[in-house]
Order: C-alpha cells, then structure tokens, then sequence
C-alpha cells in the first residue's frame, strides 16, 4: 500500500488550464502514478518548457522547474547529469518539444538520458492562441493558415524511433485506466521514455482526435499493444495485425473468416523497432496503436557518463597548479 | 641584402612563421619553454588561420607565433619582431608588414620555387628583386640541411621534411643561447615509440643548432644571449589563458567546496577551454558537450538547478544563442557563470581574431530588465584569479556572472608565478544545512541571494520558472507593484555585488593629467605604454578594470581626480559608452578594431598626444 494519495501530490495553485482541457486529466494521471509508485516528492522533478502543458510543474507537489521554450530536455539532461538520484520527468508539447525543441529531443533521445518525456500532442498552439503545429495535419485551418496548413506533419513516434529512443508509447490524456500504467512503465525504463498523450485542446482544436479516441468506436479505432500478446482489437476483439509478407505491411485481418486464425495475428515484440515502425504507420481503417510500441535496454546516458569518469574531487588543485612547464627561481 | 645587425638589447621579439601544415605553434612553444628555463620574462602570441590545413603556400594558409622574452618586465608579445623566420615565401611576406627596417629575417631559401612564388601570389622572388633591401636577410636552405640531417634515420622525404620546424628552433635557440634541454627532453618523450623519427627530429634540432657557427662567419651575425629577469624567487609555470581558466574554475570549485559541471560546444577561440576541463575531471567538474549553445548553457543550468554549479563557455555568436536561458538563470536567481571568449565579430566575423566586441552584449544584451554582473581577465594568467572572482559572485548572490576573455587570452601564454591556494578566502554559499526547511525566496538582506535549495531536500521542495515570481512565495504573479518589486531587487543584487569589491587603484602613475582606463586583454600594451609615457616626464596613469558591471564604486571619484579620460579598446568604443552611461564622465575614445591586439608604440603615441590637448580643454 503507497502511504501517499494523489492529494499529496497537489499543489496549492490555482490550475488554469480552460475548463474541459485534456491538460486536467494528464495532470490527475501523473498524481495518481506518483502516488501508486510511492515517489519521493523531494526527489522528483518535473521539468518543462513553454506552452500549456508546460505549467504542469507548478501544479505537482514535487521539486518543479517552468524553463524556457523547447529546452526543457536539454535542461533536465543537466539535472539528471548532475544527480542521476533524481527521478526526472519532462513535459513538453507538439510545438515545445517538436518545433523550437526538437533538436533537443533528438539529443536527449539518441543519449538516452534517464528521463520520463510526456509529450502532449494536440496538433496546434494552445497559449499562442491556435497556430498550426508541426504536428498538425495538412490542411488544418488557423489564424496562421487560414486556407489551411500545407506542411506535412511530424510522427513523433517515428521521430523517436529514427532519434534511437529506447522507448516509446502512446496514450489518450482522459484513459485515466491505462495512462497511470504507461505512464509507471517510463519512470521504471532506464533510459529516455517518450509518451506521446493525444491530448484534446477544446478551444483550438477540439476534437481533433476523435477519428481514434472516440469512445463507442475506440474498440476499432484503437489497438492497445502488449509485449507478448497478440495483437487484437476489435469490440469482439477477434480482429488482428497480420504481416503481409508480399507488401511487408500490417494488414487487418478477423479470426474466423477467410481462414484466419489466431495463430496467423502476430505477436508484439517491443524490442522489434521494424514491427514498431509498421505499428507506427498504421493508418485508417486500421486501428492506431496505443500503449508501449517499443522498448529495448541500453545503458543510460548517465549511467555510462560516471562509469567513466571520476565522481567528486580526488586531486588537489594545488597539486594541479604545480604541473606543465615548471620553472623553478627559487 | 644591407640592413643593420640585431641590436644589443635585453629583451627580443621572435615571430615564427611557415604553412599552418609546418609545426609553426610547435616551434614557438618549445621556444617560449626554453625561454623561460633560461630565466627570462615572456609574452606569447599564437596567429593562426581559421583552416586547419589551409592550402599549402598560400598566404591565408599562414600560421605564425610571436614570442617576447628577456631580461625586462615583459607584459606584450611585442611590437616589431626583431628577427622573423619564414618557412615559405607567403610567410614571409605577410609578416613583413609588421618589422621594422633592418630587421632580421631568416628565410628557407629551398621554398622560393618559381612555383611555390606564384602559389604565395608573387610575380617575382624578394629574394632577388630588391624588395627586402630595407631589411638583413639570411637565406638559409633549410629545407635540404634537414633533410642532409636527419638521412642516416631512413625516413622518406616528406617525414624528413617534417623535421624542418626543429632545425628551425634549433638555429633560433642558438640564435639567442636558449637551452635545448626542454626540447631534447619532449622529443624523447613525444617519439618514444617511434626510434627514427625521435632520432631524426633530435638531428634536426641539433643541426640547425649548429649550423649557427656557419651563419656567424658568412652573415656576421652573432649570437645574443639575453639576461634573466628580475623575477621574485618563487615557483613559476607557462601557461595559457585556457589553462589558467581552467585552473581557477577547479581552484573556485575546491575553495567553495561545490562540485563543477562544465557544459559547452565546440566553437573558436573558446574550445581550448572544454579541452583543458576535460583533463582536470578528477578535481571536482565535470563536462558535457551538448548539442548545441542553448543546450550547453540549459544543462549547465539543470546543474545549478541541482546544486553543483554549472558553468558554459562560447565566444560571442555561441553566447548570443545562450542570452534567452541567461535570462531564465536570472529570473530563477540561479548561480552560473557564462565564459566568453571573444572574436572579432559581428555574425561569424573573424573566429581566430581576438576583439573586445561582446561588453554591450555582456551588459546590456537580454530582453528585459536583466542585470547580471560581468568580470573581465585582462591576461592569460590573470584568467586564474578572475575565474575565482566570477565564482564568488555568483555563490555569494545567487546570480548568473559573465566572465570575458577573448581569443588572444585565450591562446596567449605568460610566465606565472604558482599561487598558494592556502591564501585564498573560501567561497561561501546559500545552501541549507541537510535539516534545514522553508522558503528558497527568503533572502540575505545584504547580498539579496535567496536559499540554494536543491532538488533532494525534503525542506525546501518548490517550483521555480520563468515567468515572474511573487518576490515572497515564488508562485506566478502578475501583480504590478510585485513586478516593479522584483526589477528593484534585481537591480539592488547586482549593485550589491559593488559593496563587495576592493577600491578600484592605479596600475601605475598619480592622480591627475590623463587616466588612461582600459578592461580585458589590452592590460599588457597599455601598461607598456603609460610605462613609457611617465618615464618621459608626462602626467599619465593607468587604470585597469576587472568589474565591468557593476564598476567598483570609487571610480567615479576617482576619475574625477583627473584632467581627462582615455579609453582604449578593441572595439568600436563599448566602456566608453558604459562609463558615460554609468558615471557621466567625459571620455576620450581610442579604439581599433583590426583583430589584432592593440601595438604599445601606437597606444603611446596616442596618449602623448592626448596629454597636451585634454589639459588644455580642461583649463579653459
């Protein structure tokens, strides 16, 4: 039993997000992990940029820093740098962590760094008041793209995945069932854990994901993936991913029919990054992928940064000032 | 080939130069380490191109280094080099610009090919057509005397070449009787693995060593052993800005008992920097290459954050990229300490030229109302202690400091007399003692520093940020009378950095006539200068600035104290600006903008005519 509840986790600030926010449910989710997992309040730091969901920190009774915008993975690197102890979340957003903080994303990625990344996607700028985002769609219209927006967005799981994440899942902000579990699943990955959170901005872009998260068709919509298990979906849940060997694409596929069975729906392996990029680009009708889509152990940036490298002071400066050219006048 | 001798003197100036492929840094720095085990002051000077292997022959290709050395106070890499030593016809005659007439210039004779003329942009040899007439040329076929030299050790003709560097340090070192000892002792170390090339470069050494009987009877010139300095008994080291830097960041972490974490990315003149913390992890700092400026500046930030105390360095366009996270460390009242080693600029300007082109972004440079206070070194050795200063700020108000420097710094090497750490204060901070509990904003009334509470302790969890703070709770605020509140306290901070300070005093001269008031690098040629002047009778002092923000609080009465104000810079005239701005004098400017440091010879001229003038407007 976890001697902390949610409450613990609250702060006494006001939240102010807009009533009805996806930010509100996100925020709910991480008090009730932390209090499930037990976390030390003292040494746990959430870590954010500028946006939205980047005012979390301030609602969470734990050590919190609002820096600036995009760099809140290269910040939190020099914290977990600094003390590996530290249990060290970042929230970022599509525009925070995939505009002006991408590169730092990459980075963070690619290291590795311990950190526990809650990416809150909802397709545009929130506190900017509607922009388009680099994860909006083409053709979203914004007051900076009233005829619609032309660039092709970014996956931000594949994103990762070409930046060597070691993990990453996916989640909806108000499943407050499975979001807790991923996002217990990040905290214990060693390594950089990337959650990207479909989150629904009501006032900008509401309901932009309904195509995936409405709930009477989230059964067909939606494929919760699970190491080891097959991968079935479907409100009768006899549907599956099979691989098609001819085209090397997932295709849907019922138990039952056309001689399917359920030997033929493939079984997930989250150390697979090619079954990870095809559960990555799964597109309409087939279900969207959601929970942990890959996750493979390598060492941790910090782990192997002082493995290698003294920790504290073991030589005098003195005795360094009295090295190089030496010359003696005495 | 006329021209005079080299003059009897105690001091010299040696200006190495050849192909940035020829080893030119090597030879300058084996001589600067022969020079002062032979007892003499020294002032050195790296000029370098921003190619790492420019095409060879070229005149952009040229790497050259300047060395001042004797028995005098030395405080400049000099003027007017006294003897010049061209590898190749463009290093010849880009550095003839800078000699005086009858000035000594060595020349590898085998270099001057039709080919390698036209390759150095010449349409006819200097050698031979009477354009050196003004200068006492030496043509020596270094070229072949190395490879004569180093034959019996079987090495193919490029390796043999290679050597040349050495036969060239070898006849310099006869040249002005420095011991080859130190030499002798590094290329045994350096080649241990490798049999024949170490017995090759020895060769090549001792053979232009010796070939200094044969310049003596054909060139008459003769050797000139110079005297040792007057220096106070004691130990001493060569080193370079970076290195002394590096020194004082670690002798700054060990004096406030904090641990370091050095995070920063690659970028000329400020690299060196990295290189040397790198080899000093063992003494409490640790380093971080980031991905980019923004990141190193953040990382370093997440360990202030933390608690250990996070420095970034850069150069000026790198620094530019930091100013949005500068800004963050001082809205969060974080310690941080920013390193610019600054180049000429603006945008990617000329990387390996020094300039002092970064105090307005330093000062002034950051949206807002963003006061931070900024330090300067004003030599390589003076880097240690300036390192030591800017730590101390920034520990004792919780604030973010900038430390300038700039590529001569950086690059330049001096004598330095090994202090004793035991002598320094130590650096106190604000963290709380491990049982401690309460608010991080509950501040020293004096030094306006809030709690350094750390992520880890159970008393003081807490959410800082960027946007404006309540100046008791911290929380978000955007309350009129709270965000004047927060610009006062700001502003008090850094002002009361200025209690702390030691009076502001003259480096030489008395109170009256011209103050000549300078910052950073130029300390040298302008203490040469005024040096100078007042020998000659005139009415001049120096004054040198560490404190460019805030200044120390007596200067302002101080300059009142003279008839007129001159300020030399290698900018476009950024103190002064700054002293107007702060104290309402009226200055004189004086500045170049070359990306070369200032010449003392031109500073003097300067000053002297200046002196009349000013006193003349003064009694008016």
């Amino acid at each position: 039993m976890s001697a902390l509840t949610v409450k613990d986790f609250a702060t006494d600030q006001e939240v102010r997000w807009c009533p009805g926010c996806g930010d509100y449910s996100i925020l709910k989710a991480v008090q009730k992990t932390l209090a499930d997992l037990d976390a030390d309040p003292a040494k746990t730091v959430f870590v954010s940029g500028i946006g939205c969901s980047s005012r979390l920190p301030y609602y969470v009774n734990t050590y919190g820093f609002h820096t600036i915008h995009g760099r809140a993975p290269a910040i939190a690197t020099g914290v977990k740098l600094a003390n590996p102890e530290l249990d060290v979340w970042v929230v970022t957003g599509d525009g925070d962590g995939l505009s002006i903080g991408g590169n730092h994303l990459l980075h963070a990625l690619r290291r590795n760094v311990n950190l526990n990344i809650l990416l809150f996607n909802n397709e545009i700028y929130g506190l900017t008041k509607g922009q388009y985002s680099p994860t909006s769609r083409v053709g979203t219209t914004s007051p900076s793209s009233p005829s619609g927006s032309i660039d092709a967005p970014v996956h931000p799981g594949v994103f990762a995945l070409g930046a060597g994440a070691s993990f990453f899942a996916r989640a909806v902000d108000v499943d407050q069932k499975g979001l807790p579990g991923i996002m217990a699943d990040a905290k214990h990955h060693q390594g950089a854990a990337l959650v990207e959170i479909l989150q629904n901005c009501i006032v900008y872009n509401k309901d932009v994901f309904d195509d995936v998260v409405a709930k009477k068709t989230a059964a067909e919509t939606q494929i919760h993936v699970v190491h080891g298990e097959r991968l079935r979906y479907g409100k009768d849940g006899n549907k599956g991913l099979r691989l098609n060997p001819q085209t090397l694409r997932l295709e849907g596929v019922v138990i039952g029919e056309n001689g399917v069975t359920e030997a033929d729906i493939l079984v997930h392996d989250e150390t697979n990054p090619n079954l990870a990029q095809m559960l990555l680009h799964l597109e309409a009708p087939l279900p969207t992928a959601m929970g942990v889509i890959h996750r493979v152990s390598r060492p941790s940036f910090e782990t192997s940064y002082w493995a290698h490298k003294p920790t504290g002071r073991r030589k005098k400066v003195q005795d360094l000032l009295q090295r190089g050219n030496l010359v003696d006048r005495r | 080939m006329s021209g005079s001798q080299i003059p009897e003197k105690t001091s010299y100036v040696v200006r190495f130069a050849g192909d940035s492929g020829d080893g030119v840094q090597l030879q300058g720095h084996q001589f600067t380490v022969a020079s002062a085990e032979g007892g003499h002051d020294l002032a050195t000077l790296p000029d370098f191109p921003a190619e790492i292997r420019a095409p060879a022959g070229t005149r952009y290709g040229v790497s050259a280094f300047q060395i001042q050395f004797g028995g005098d106070l030395i405080t400049t890499p000099g003027d007017e080099p006294d003897v010049l030593i061209a590898l190749n016809p463009a290093a010849l005659v880009v550095n003839l610009p800078q000699l005086r007439d009858g000035a000594t210039i060595f020349v590898d004779a085998d270099a001057f090919t039709t080919q390698r003329l036209k390759r150095a942009d010449l349409t006819s040899n200097p050698l031979e057509d009477g354009s050196l007439n003004r200068f006492n040329v030496v043509p020596v076929s270094i070229s072949s005397l190395t490879t004569e030299a180093v034959k019996p050790f079987g090495l193919g003709s490029k390796d043999s070449l290679r050597c040349k560097n050495l036969w060239g340090l070898g006849l310099m070192m006869w040249l002005f009787d420095q011991p080859r000892e130190p030499t002798i002792a590094w290329i045994k170390a350096k080649f241990a693995a490798d049999e024949s090339v170490r017995d090759a470069n020895l060769a090549a050494l001792n053979a232009g060593h010796a070939y200094g009987e044969t310049v003596e009877l054909t060139y008459q010139i003769h050797q000139h052993p110079t005297p040792a300095a007057k220096m106070e008994s004691r130990e001493y080291r060569t080193l370079t800005g970076a290195e002394a830097l590096a020194l004082g960041l670690v002798a700054a972490g060990e004096l406030a008992d904090t641990e370091l974490m050095f995070c920063s990315y690659p970028i000329t003149p400020a690299s060196s920097l990295l290189h040397q913390l790198t080899g000093l992890e063992d003494a409490g700092v640790a380093t971080f290459q980031a991905e980019d400026e923004i990141a190193a500046v953040c990382a370093a930030i997440g360990a202030s954050y933390t608690g250990k105390l996070g420095v970034t360095s850069s150069s000026g366009p790198g620094i530019a990229l930091k100013t949005e996270a500068i800004g963050l460390a001082v809205a969060t009242e974080l310690p941080l300490l920013i390193v610019n080693s600054q180049r000429a600029g603006p945008s990617t300007g000329m990387p390996t030229k020094t300039e002092q082109s970064d105090l307005y972004q330093a000062v002034y440079g950051r949206n807002g109302d963003t006061p931070l206070p900024v330090v300067a070194a004003r030599s390589p050795a003076d880097c240690f202690d300036t390192a030591i200063e800017a730590v101390r700020i920034a520990l004792r108000h919780m604030t973010p400091v900038i430390l300038l420097t700039d590529g001569y710094i950086a690059n330049a090497s001096e004598l330095w007399p090994i202090p004793e750490l035991a002598d320094y204060d130590s650096i106190a901070n604000w963290k709380p003692l491990p049982e401690a509990s309460g608010h991080v904003f509950d501040r020293d009334p004096e030094t306006h520093a809030r709690i350094w509470a750390t992520p880890g302790h159970p008393g003081f969890v807490h959410r800082i940020g960027g946007i404006e703070k309540d100046i008791r709770s911290g929380n978000i605020s955007y309350d009129a009378a709270n965000h004047q509140a927060m610009t006062d306290l700001r502003r008090e901070k850094v002002l009361s950095v200025a209690d702390y300070l030691p009076d502001q005093e003259l480096e030489l001269g008395s109170l009256g006539g011209v103050a000549v008031v300078a910052w950073g690098s130029t300390w040298g040629s302008v203490y040469q200068a005024v040096q100078r002047c007042i020998r000659d009778g005139l009415q001049v002092a120096h004054i040198h600035l560490r404190h460019i923000n805030p200044l120390p609080a007596n200067l302002g009465a101080l300059l009142s104290q003279f008839d007129s104000i001159l300020v030399p810079e290698l900018n476009d005239g950024q103190l002064a600006t700054l002293l107007r701005d702060k104290l309402l004098v009226a200055v004189e400017e004086f500045n170049q903008v070359s990306g070369q440091p200032f010449g003392v010879s031109e500073l003097e001229e300067r000053i002297r005519h200046l002196a009349p003038r000013q006193i003349r407007e003064v009694s008016q």
